[in-house]
């Protein structure tokens, strides 16, 4: 089977440029230039669009953007107008990461470098989205797959995901989730990509320079953001960034990269594995969490405890 | 139009046959279409194939129903299959086997294209080679000529045993 | 030199020839030779093509729709059930206006499991804004994948086009091929919308009910304006290469008083019941439909029309009796046959003429008098 993604993956397993988050400390200026400029439809307290503004300061105007149906569909604005100074195609559902796919070895094989970034929502990762992208992955496509995960259909009123968390209400999860969050890292993993990482929108500098590194490699690359939703997880809009640093704080969500296999965890979840805090103080002012039973928290707390352990075991692996 | 009918079993080569004979007849100047036909084949169950051979287009895409001859390149499949079914009156049947064996009411010749296949050292993946030979027999019953034959075989495959295989096929055939 | 091919082989000889920039192609029966065979010619590098091997006919059409966007010429095949998986894409194809052009090895669709040949599976896509042709031998399979190229990305078009060609009974058979010296009778392609990262563009947001049947009427609009183009490359065609092609195939139409229409390799195979037909004294003539969409003005006025459907709907009717009785407003006579691929030879289609009853359905097998 001939397939040219996997030969460009071999010709570079070793990546063209990959500087160490120290070295890219120095470098990490945030750019001034705006891709998400005002006025988009977004909701008021959105880290969907927080994360973007960070994904596009970080790539650079070479760039296109694929977005499946979700949040990013709405927020680019109604035609003819759009909020993005980028060029966004727009495509249906399940079929991001296929698109992507086709759009990067068109340009590799007109010579050209553009950075081909997917900007999918949870659903359309976790869910819909997953055979294409675990093909996209496979055939070692040449592209940036980023997901945003706000843990629910949030575009069309907060559903169930494969991402909604245990214990969370949804319009279809009235009384809380009864099953797990679905472990897409793990998922991603297994494809074996140059690089993985996980981020959160309250992080913005740690976001910009995972994006930064993952464009730096050949081959696909998966960052996953979460991306806490106001008006879904129904909090007050302010609480946004506070919300994402409480996830992280809690262990709820853990940062870390993957490269070439290798897990290196963040600072910031360094200091949550010593010393978390409680999750009731981020469970407590989220509204799908509201009357969560404390059964349902403790095996929260056992899964985290879970999570973190098996990835400081992967860190400490030689 | 001449409308000849193959049975072969799967993996026999019976498709491979009816393509290098349709290629033959269109070297020769004439019209030829090769079609399989497609059941719910394996290898090793009975399948057949069908050429027809005119000198003007063929708009028939339907299954011979009447051929003008039949070639049995295994001769075990008559015992499962009619292979004489809808055989015109006086028809020919040539069967891929050291004796002759007599049709009532048809004619019929017979070669070891098995024997052939063997001594020529055509065999792939186990099974002798069949397809090639029998464009030789089929260039002495004068369906397609001796050159036309050849290449249409030198064309398909790039072992030239095949040449010979079928040359072997030429001068053995009983008449 | 005299060649000689399969359809599938003949589609993907044409394929050679035009040069996609990207293929992506998933397999099924039975058109999978003619991904095989691409994919042999893009190892070999006699094709120069970035080959997308996805992991199902729906990211196989979502593949060639990212890659169209940014300029590139692509090809994909399919057939039957994976043609309805994609449906969703296809219908994204021709609303993003792209010139994917496809192959459809027509077959029918499960449950049970059948592989042969059918038309429903590509009559389904009928409404998607596909330009959709059928033909009906190796060489009309080449020839009209050639020209597939030049149609779609023709400029007063930008529509998808599917050229479609019967399971086994076309895709599997060999008959004699001509090929052709291209030389630019596909010119290279210029997307006017292509995607350009220098200038910044939203493709297919969010558009309101005071836009969107804008774009849909543009969809049409290039669909009319398609006619004169198919026309016009059908012509050159023939001028270049010497072989002739229409909307439809017209065979003793003429001073017919019976005409028989019927797309695929039973529009050819029907020719032959004509020839006996006459024989026996009946004026009778073939009408072969090659294209679907557009749909052409079809000339029978006057005539007695007997139509072999190898399709259906449901609840209504064949589906091209139902188009030609759209644009006749006449009585026909409807014959359904040929589904799963049934077997129908020349002397049945003589005796769906002989036998017709007009203002009638018949099923082919099923109603006994047929």
């Amino acid at each position: 089977m001939i397939n040219n993604d996997r030969s460009s993956i071999a010709l570079s397993r070793s990546p063209i440029r990959s500087p160490s988050l120290q070295e890219l400390d120095i470098i990490a200026e945030i750019p001034k230039e705006e891709y998400v400029l005002k006025c988009t439809s977004a909701c008021a307290g959105c880290s969907d669009s927080l994360a973007l503004r960070y994904v596009l300061k970080a790539a650079g105007p070479d760039t296109v953007l694929v977005v499946p149906a979700c949040c990013t569909s709405v927020i680019q604005g109604i035609w003819p107008n759009t909020a993005f100074n980028i060029p966004v195609y727009n495509i249906a559902f399940g079929a991001a990461a296929a698109c992507a796919s086709g759009m990067s070895n068109a340009f590799r094989k007109a010579g050209k470098k553009t950075n081909v970034i997917v900007y999918a929502g949870d659903g359309g990762t976790l869910d819909i989205g997953i055979q294409a992208m675990s093909g996209a992955f496979e055939r070692g496509t040449d592209f940036l797959y980023v997901c945003y995960d706000n843990e629910a259909y949030g575009n069309t009123g907060m559903q169930r995901s494969g991402a909604t968390p245990l214990g969370a209400k949804t319009t279809t999860t009235p009384t809380g989730k009864t099953d797990f969050k679905k472990d897409i890292d793990a998922i991603i993993a297994a494809h074996d990509p140059p690089y993985q990482a996980t981020a959160a929108a309250a992080y913005p500098q740690d976001l910009f320079k995972k994006v930064q590194k993952a464009l730096t490699f050949r081959g696909p690359s998966f960052i996953h953001v979460l991306a806490p939703c106001p008006p879904g997880w129904r909090y007050s809009t302010e609480k946004t960034v506070e919300m994402g640093k409480l996830a992280v704080k809690s262990g709820m969500w853990v940062l870390y990269e993957r490269e070439y296999g290798k897990v290196t965890i963040g600072a910031q979840s360094k200091v949550a594995m010593k010393k978390p805090i409680p999750l009731e103080d981020y469970l407590a002012p989220q509204g799908r969490f509201k009357g969560i039973d404390p059964k349902t928290v403790d095996i929260l707390k056992q899964r985290i405890v879970k999570n973190l352990a098996k990835l400081a075991a992967e860190e400490a692996a030689p | 139009m001449f409308e000849i009918r193959i049975h072969s079993r799967g993996g026999q080569g019976g498709v491979t046959a009816a393509r290098l004979l349709a290629l033959a007849a269109i070297h020769d100047g004439k019209y030829a279409t090769a079609a399989p036909f497609y059941g719910a084949e394996r290898r090793g169950a009975p399948i057949v194939s069908f050429v027809r051979i005119d000198d003007k287009p063929i708009k028939i895409y339907s299954q011979i129903k009447k051929p003008d001859m039949v070639i049995v390149l295994d001769a075990s499949v008559m015992d499962v299959v009619d292979v004489l079914q809808g055989l015109k009156g006086g028809g020919n049947v040539l069967v891929n086997s050291q004796q002759k064996k007599e049709f009532s009411g048809y004619a019929s010749s017979n070669v070891d294209l098995t024997g052939i296949a063997l001594r020529e050292k055509l065999v792939v993946s186990g099974s002798p080679i069949l397809n090639t030979p029998v464009i030789g027999a089929l260039a002495k019953m004068g369906i397609v000529s001796v050159d036309s034959a050849k290449q249409a075989i030198r064309e398909m495959f790039t072992d030239e045993r095949n040449v010979k295989a079928a040359e072997a096929a030429y001068r053995e055939m009983s008449a | 030199m005299k060649k000689i091919a399969t359809g599938n082989k003949a589609v993907a000889e044409a394929v050679k020839q035009a040069g996609p920039d990207v293929v992506a192609a998933y397999p099924i029966t039975p058109q999978t030779e003619i991904v095989e065979q691409v994919a042999e010619f893009v190892s070999s590098g006699e094709l120069k093509s970035r080959y997308i091997p996805v992991e199902s006919e729906h990211s196989a059409m979502a593949a060639c729709i990212g890659a169209s966007i940014t300029g590139a010429r692509t090809f994909t095949a399919t057939s039957s059930h994976g043609l309805l998986y994609m449906h969703e894409m296809t219908n994204w194809a021709a609303g993003a206006r792209l010139p994917v052009v496809m192959t459809n090895v027509n077959r029918s669709l499960g449950p049970g499991w059948n592989i042969w040949a059918e038309h429903t599976d590509a009559l389904q896509e009928r409404d998607t804004g596909w330009l959709q042709v059928y033909v009906s031998t190796v060489q009309e399979a080449y020839d009209a994948t050639l020209m597939a190229f030049r149609i779609a990305e023709h400029n007063d078009v930008l529509l998808p086009v599917m050229v479609n060609l019967d399971g086994f009974l076309l895709s599997h058979i060999m008959q004699p091929l001509d090929t052709v010296e291209l030389g630019d009778f596909i010119p290279p392609l210029t997307l006017p919308h292509a995607i350009d990262p220098k200038s910044p563009t939203g493709y297919g947001g969010l558009t309101g009910p005071d836009q969107h049947f804008k774009f849909r009427w543009d969809i049409e609009r290039s669909m009319r304006d398609s006619v004169k183009v198919i026309d016009d490359t059908q012509k050159e065609f023939a001028k270049r290469f010497g072989r002739q092609y229409g909307f439809t195939e017209d065979y003793r139409c003429d001073d017919a008083d019976v005409v028989v229409v019927a797309m695929g390799t039973l529009g050819k195979e029907a020719e032959v019941a004509i020839d006996l037909l006459r024989k026996e004294g009946i004026k009778a003539g073939s009408m072969r439909l090659r294209w679907l969409r557009p749909f052409p003005k079809l000339v029978l006025i006057g005539k007695e029309v007997v139509v072999i459907d190898r399709d259906y709907s449901f609840g209504r009717g064949g589906i091209l009796a139902t188009e030609i009785m759209a644009q006749t407003k006449e009585e026909l006579f409807s014959v359904i046959a040929g589904i799963g691929g049934q077997e129908v030879t020349y002397e049945d289609v003589a005796d769906f003429v002989r036998n017709r009853r007009m203002g009638t359905e018949s099923w082919f097998g099923v109603n006994s008098n047929v």
